[in-house]
């Protein structure tokens, strides 16, 4: 689904990412791994366009994510889920408004909305917190609304970029499952964290980077 | 499907501006003030129009006529004046009205009386008083008075003066006075108004800089563009809709106040020229506020939308 073709990336005096070379199917949960700075989030970026690679080419599918105009990408990202450590929830929104504002930018009529969105705060345990606005809101249920709103319009691939970064064990542990549960049900998922237990209740793929290149995949090793 | 969008996006504007709180409030005063400054333009120009337009009033030419000029003679040449494309109105004074309004005007000079009853003739000619279009116009009246045209023939001999070369001077400078007072108006209300203009863009700007990672996050859930962008135009919309609101009310008084208490000054009643333009003005500032919300908007936005 996914193909890093000996992708780099060099900022003025810093190399993120140094031939990165991996392939993510259709289906699996990959966790990558690693200290900050270890290029996992510039990673995720070139996935979403978010940066252009210094080299090398990123596919979504037959699709090169860096080729396509504007109104293409928009397209593209309506593909994918995203769920960021600080949450990137909109601040001026009520939770409800937050999870329908991605459901407008797809073209999901008003019927649509008002089933789905109550649906899917309950899928997270939100159903309480519904015309509340982010920053009335803990760090766990920011984190869960931001789950919610990622996986609203059933995207091909989640990413997920140090989701449990703010968050405490027990919420930590919640997220994690959640996330097992969209794998189940047939996404495909990207998971950074420099989390060690996070990756061990995950129990799956795991990529470890460090310096901005691969240098362990348990895909490879077993 | 569109409907749907559009209606999404007014909503939207709509609540935004709601949860802005002070921030909008503070956007809708800065558009007001520039809203202000141009109804001060407008209105002021009512009042340098108005006086120019009374001074321009009082200048005219005088066509003094010989004393024995033949009556149906200065008529004809009165018509043919009259054709002129320059001309605004001629009117006649006939020999006798001539000497009538001299008696009227020296009635307490005895002796001038007294002089005058003496010579039994009347020693006045007729005259025409020309008025043009325009001040810049009177020379080429004088210079048609001057040369002996076909149209009217032998008009010169009649003529015993024109009084247009004493008041040459005058009209020449009141003549650069009036344009000059306009192109400089022109000048300051350009001013006045690119400053109020890059003032209101910069306060929209920072209002929207507000929510610059917001807007960032709404491209990466995959919003579209316009689906970003219009909340934000709708806003400006409502800034240029309040404040043309809060403006009109705002001069109410002050005209008021200026109409009761300064008319004499200014020559002009601006209460009742408030009025009676109030359409108009507030059509102006509705679509100066409305153009530059969106305007200010559309490009602040665009700043933070590529990518």
């Amino acid at each position: 689904m996914i193909y890093f073709n000996n992708v780099s990336k060099i900022y003025k005096d810093a190399t993120a990412l140094e031939d990165v070379t991996f392939t993510v199917e259709t289906g699996e949960f990959v966790s990558v791994v690693g200290h900050s700075g270890a290029g996992k989030t510039t990673l995720v970026k070139m996935i979403l366009a978010d940066e252009n690679p210094t080299g090398g080419t990123v596919f979504f599918e037959s699709i090169d994510v860096h080729k396509l105009k504007n109104h293409d990408l928009t397209k593209l990202r309506r593909r994918i889920g995203v769920v960021f450590q600080d949450y990137k929830l909109l601040s001026n929104k009520t939770a409800y408004e937050n999870i329908a504002f991605a459901m407008e930018a797809v073209g999901k009529t008003d019927e649509e909305i008002k089933n789905d969105v109550p649906h899917v705060l309950e899928l997270v345990d939100l159903s309480h917190r519904v015309s509340h606005f982010p920053n009335q809101m803990s760090g766990g249920e920011q984190q869960r609304l931001a789950i919610a709103r990622a996986i609203i319009n059933q995207p091909e691939l989640i990413i997920a970029d140090e989701p449990t970064g703010n968050l405490d064990p027990v919420n930590t542990h919640e997220v994690v499952q959640i996330f097992k549960k969209i794998n189940d049900l047939g996404t495909t998922v990207i998971l950074t964290t420099h989390n060690r237990g996070v990756i061990e209740s995950v129990g799956k793929r795991i990529i470890t980077m460090e310096n901005g290149k691969i240098i362990r995949d348990t895909k490879h090793n077993k | 499907m569109a409907i749907t969008v559009l209606k999404r996006i007014i909503k939207t504007g709509f609540l935004n501006f709601k949860r802005g709180g002070l921030v909008s409030w503070a956007a809708v005063m800065v558009v007001t003030i520039t809203l202000s400054v141009i109804t001060a333009i407008i209105l002021l120009q009512a009042v340098l129009h108005f006086s120019l337009a009374q001074i321009e009033n009082k200048v005219d030419v005088t066509i003094y006529f010989t004393v024995d000029a033949p009556e149906d003679k200065i008529l004809l040449l009165k018509s043919s004046l009259e054709k002129l494309p320059e001309v605004a109105q001629v009117s006649y004074t006939s020999a006798n009205e001539a000497l009538a309004l001299f008696r009227e005007r020296h009635q307490n000079d005895y002796p001038t009386i007294q002089a005058l009853d003496e010579i039994d003739d009347n020693p006045l000619g007729a005259y025409l008083n020309v008025k043009a279009k325009e001040v810049s116009q009177y020379e080429s009246i004088a210079n048609f008075m001057k040369s002996d045209n076909t149209l009217v023939l032998g008009s010169a001999s009649i003529i015993d003066k024109v009084n247009y070369h004493q008041n040459k001077l005058v009209i020449d400078r009141l003549n650069t006075i009036i344009s000059g007072a306009q192109q400089l108006g022109f000048l300051i209300t350009l001013l006045l108004v690119i400053i109020s203009i890059i003032v209101t863009f910069n306060t929209i700007r920072l209002t929207i800089f507000i929510s610059k990672e917001e807007i960032g996050v709404m491209r990466l859930v995959g919003a579209s563009k316009m689906h970003v962008r219009g909340p934000f135009m709708v806003e400006g919309v409502i800034y240029g809709v309040i404040a043309t609101a809060v403006t009109m009310l705002l001069f109410w008084p002050a005209t008021v106040w200026l109409g009761r208490n300064m008319t004499n000054f200014l020559g002009i009643n601006m209460y009742s020229y408030y009025l009676s333009s109030f359409f108009q003005i507030s059509a102006i500032l509705l679509l100066s506020g409305i153009i530059l919300g969106i305007i200010s908007s559309f490009l602040a936005v665009r700043k933070y939308l590529n990518k």
